[in-house]
């Protein structure tokens, strides 16, 4: 299933690393949501990161909400097991929360393929962008360029003139 | 002198880094070289070829950036690092070119 731009986003309560508890549901009045459906092991995943990371310090002033999620298989890949997330966070500068979703419903639900595959909400939850952060994983200078654009255009009210683009990166790793 | 291209259909990088291999073989004026590309479907095809993840280069069947530490084998896509310290889906270019020129000098068909 593939949600539809403009439709309302499935809701979902999924913990983070920590495990506080995320709800997607209410919105909790947050102008804009970005879901980041992502991951521990894949390139494209972490040659976007820094870009994702952004976009979550740059917007957070403006009450946007950033949320990584990762649905991989950890059983049949140990690098994306909720130890091996909570080890990154420790490590690394995460200034969003890292959610996962063990049982991929939340992943399949809105129909995530690849990591990262991003999709923006507005105060309503409805979609109203989904692909990729920008044009191309080697240019940091790109700086998520997309997804910012889509950003500015929800919290102006406006139109997302580019709602949609090819979420490029690794295949997300059901379970059998 | 043989290249080898492994890949998994679950990453996207398979063609950028033919091109890669390919433009490499052409600059440095390699003749003779053509890349076999081998798919890895199953995770017994992985457990078999030791794959490490997608895209693999074999050049006369050693690894273009052999690794230091411990990989899991499996159908993944491959992390690898350009020379600047970027993570990359496929190698750096000049590790790329230099592992190619080595290779053609040993074969002397360069």
């Amino acid at each position: 299933m593939t949600l539809a731009i403009g439709a309302v986003a499935p809701a979902f309560e999924l913990p983070d690393t920590a495990g506080r508890t995320w709800s997607v549901a209410d919105y909790d009045g947050a102008p804009a949501t970005v879901l980041v459906f992502t991951c521990n092991h894949c390139p494209y995943a972490l040659a976007w990161q820094d870009r994702i990371a952004a976009v979550a310090r740059d917007y957070a002033a403006r009450g946007v909400r950033v949320l990584a999620i990762n649905a991989n298989d950890a059983d049949r890949y140990p690098r994306d097991s909720l130890d091996a997330m909570r080890e990154r966070v420790s490590r690394e500068d995460w200034p969003l929360p890292y959610l996962h979703d063990a049982t991929q419903e939340v992943a399949r639900s809105y129909g995530a393929k690849v990591t990262p595959d991003v999709f923006v909400l507005d105060a309503e939850g409805r979609l109203r962008y989904r692909g990729a952060p920008d044009a191309d994983y080697d240019r940091p200078e790109e700086r998520a360029e997309w997804l910012r654009e889509a950003l500015d255009a929800v919290l102006a009210g406006a139109i997302v003139e580019r709602p949609e683009t090819k979420p490029v990166g690794c295949s997300i790793k059901w379970k059998a | 002198m043989n290249v080898e291209l492994l890949w998994w259909e679950g990453c996207p990088s398979t063609e950028r880094a033919l091109e890669a291999v390919r433009e490499a073989v052409s600059d440095l004026g390699i003749s003779g070289v053509e890349v076999r590309m081998r798919e890895i479907e199953t995770d017994a095809d992985a457990e078999a070829a030791a794959f490490i993840g997608s895209p693999t280069i074999l050049i006369d069947g050693e690894d273009l950036v052999p690794t230091g530490a411990e990989e899991p084998i499996g159908l993944s896509c491959r992390v690898y690092r350009r020379r600047d310290g970027r993570v990359s889906p496929i190698p750096d270019p000049d590790d790329l070119r230099e592992a190619l020129e080595r290779a053609a000098r040993r074969a002397e068909v360069l």
